[in-house]
């Protein structure tokens, strides 16, 4: 898995889409003071993106995506409504193609591999790929069957191996010890937080190598939304993570690299197209951003 | 009360100009719709009522007196004897028709159409003609029974001339009858079915058939079955297009009683058939009060507990599903 990025990782440090991008190295003395963490340019790169928009038939809703996700960081996409987080989000999943007409141009390749391939199978690609979706969507089946689904999808029947791809996920979910009397109750039963920590436990049942997370805490109460941020923290050693948060402090908090993301508007059509202003590692956006936009936002001065 | 006991003596002035003010009525047009909506909810349970009643006096009596001679008796000019087996049978397999062919059409195509099918011109094209058939008078699917079920399929007999108006064509003329209005039901169903299911069982990987098999369908199904049950219902009581189609009205030979065997043998299907809503018209128009009430009535009674019967089956299923749903 990591050779074939090997090549990548030189071109692929932290960088900004603007002409005075900063130095491409990343501050490994800003990570080095808050987490310990090791290099990031060290990290394999999971998906690698470069020049990337996504259209909805002839409307292109997003432009000029540059950036890498590395492995078991959490990366951030943050900025103002309709600027594209999401419709980028769900490009690394190939959810997109649910919505007709929806289709990416530019380069998304995943441990090297173009995931918009004419062979590549997206039931194959959401498999490694896990989601976590903004409003909790649990089935409306019981809080087992819920997580059972996926492992049972991908061929666990055995009685036994189902429990315990039950028990890790939901202990992982830091849903487990709430739930454990009560597994073959309904899902909708639950709170808010518990239902979204059990979507978290039916998107890692599967194993997936990558959680996309699309504003997962949007629809909870600031005591739900810590549990679920110290749950990311704690699962990054096992995942690699893409949020897309309305949050700024939640990116500040539990992100590694943030992508800006802004909106153009076309003079021509008077319609709004995403663009990504600034990427780079957290703290570099959050205390040194080298784009003026990207400082207003962060400051409170627009979106 | 609470505030008198706080107040000093100059905050009563205030708290009388208060409560002053806060008198009023301002919702009376409310009041009076609700008035009307009661009238509207009366007037339709009164009728309702006024039927079912009318029709229970005259008919529960002949069930009294002749008991289960009157369902095992056959097509007869004599009111005394005449009796709906033959009927039964008819309306039967007329509703075994539309479950066995129009509801696996029905779904299959609605299916094909909600989650399958290409948004385009030529959907567009189909969806809106399913509509418009769902709305063509049912004397009209009669003809098209007897030009194409009769006339083109002998009836699906080998049987000549007036011998190829089958109980076979009559079940297939109502099941394209009530095949619009399954697709349409099973379309508005699937529709309901929220986005974020579907999205949550793609995300874990499911395939687009493990997903409407898994999720769309059992949340859909209470809304599924809830249009079967209109489409049976109609069938059953649907009298026009069996009158083109030559439901017989006089006398039918063949009648052997009532009975499990005689009810599900499957030789009734090629041969010349009545239902229940023909037998009804005919003895209505037929002079003897012993016919024109009182056997109408026991009639419409045996075809009152026949849909009420495919109803409560409707009604446990979908509550058990939706107990599935919600639970």
């Amino acid at each position: 898995m990591t050779e074939p990025v090997a090549p990548a990782t030189t071109a692929a440090s932290p960088r900004s889409t603007t002409a005075t991008a900063p130095a491409p190295v990343p501050r490994t003395a800003a990570a080095g003071l808050s987490t310990g963490a090791p290099d990031p340019s060290q990290l394999p790169v999971v998906f690698e993106v470069r020049d990337l928009s996504v259209y909805y038939g002839s409307f292109r809703a997003v432009r000029d995506v540059d950036l890498d996700v590395r492995q078991h960081e959490i990366t951030a996409f943050i900025g103002p409504s309709g600027c594209g987080k999401t419709t980028m989000l769900r490009c690394f999943n190939r959810m997109n193609d649910l919505i007709p007409g929806a289709h990416p141009e530019g380069t998304l390749n995943y441990h090297g591999v173009a995931l918009y391939g004419p062979k590549v199978d997206p039931v194959e690609v959401r498999r490694r790929i896990g989601m976590v979706f903004q409003k909790p969507n649990p089935f409306p089946k019981s809080i087992y069957d819920n997580v059972a689904y996926g492992p049972r999808l991908l061929g666990t029947k055995k009685r036994a191996d189902v429990d315990a791809v039950i028990e890790e996920s939901l202990t992982k979910a830091a849903l487990w010890d709430e739930v454990k009397d009560r597994l073959k109750e309904s899902a909708m039963g639950l709170s808010g937080g518990q239902q979204q920590r059990l979507c978290i436990a039916r998107a890692v049942a599967t194993k997936p190598e990558v959680l996309l997370m699309d504003e997962p805490c949007s629809a909870l109460d600031p005591i739900a939304t810590a549990r679920i941020e110290d749950l990311m923290q704690e699962i990054k050693t096992e995942f690699t993570i893409v949020i897309v948060t309305h949050n700024m402090q939640q990116a500040a908090r539990v992100s590694d690299a943030t992508a800006f993301y802004s909106t153009d508007v076309n003079p021509e059509s008077d319609r709004r197209t995403g663009v990504l202003v600034e990427f780079d590692r957290t703290e570099t956006i959050f205390s040194n951003p080298s784009d003026e936009r990207t400082e207003n936002y962060i400051t409170g001065r627009f979106g | 009360m609470a505030l008198t006991t706080i107040g000093s003596s100059s905050d009563t002035a205030i708290q009388g100009r208060v409560a002053e003010a806060l008198e009023g009525d301002t919702d009376v047009k409310g009041r009076l719709f609700e008035a009307a909506l009661i009238a509207c909810l009366l007037v339709s349970l009164a009728v309702l009522a006024l039927l079912v009643g009318k029709v229970l006096g005259d008919g529960l009596p002949v069930f009294a007196d002749r008991g289960a001679d009157f369902l095992d008796g056959s097509l007869s000019s004599q009111p005394d004897r005449a009796g709906i087996s033959q009927a039964i049978i008819g309306s039967f397999w007329i509703a075994t028709s539309v479950v066995v062919i129009a509801l696996p059409l029905g779904v299959g195509a609605a299916i094909y159409l909600e989650e399958y099918a290409p948004r385009n011109r030529l959907t567009a094209f189909i969806e809106i003609n399913t509509r418009n058939l769902a709305g063509v008078p049912s004397i009209v699917y009669g003809l098209l029974g007897l030009a194409i079920f009769v006339e083109y399929f002998d009836g699906f007999s080998g049987n000549q001339g007036v011998n190829r108006r089958t109980l076979a064509a009559a079940g297939l003329t109502l099941a394209a009858l009530v095949l619009p209005v399954i697709i349409i039901t099973t379309q508005e169903a699937i529709r309901a079915v929220p986005q974020a299911l579907r999205e949550g069982a793609y995300g874990v990987g499911a395939t687009r058939w493990e997903v409407i098999r898994s999720q769309v369908l059992p949340y859909a199904a209470p809304g599924i079955l809830t249009g079967a049950l209109l489409s049976i219902a109609r069938a059953v009581g649907e009298a026009a297009p069996l009158i083109v189609l030559g439901a017989v009205t006089g006398l039918l030979g063949g009648g052997t009683g009532l009975s499990a065997s005689s009810l599900l043998d499957p030789s009734s299907l090629t041969e010349r058939f009545t239902a229940l809503p023909i037998t009804v018209a005919t003895w209505a128009k037929r002079p003897e009060q012993e016919f024109n009430v009182d056997d109408a009535a026991a009639a419409i009674v045996a075809m009152l507990v026949f849909v009420l019967l495919v109803n409560s089956i409707a009604i446990v299923l979908r509550n058990r599903f939706e107990r599935k749903r919600s639970a």
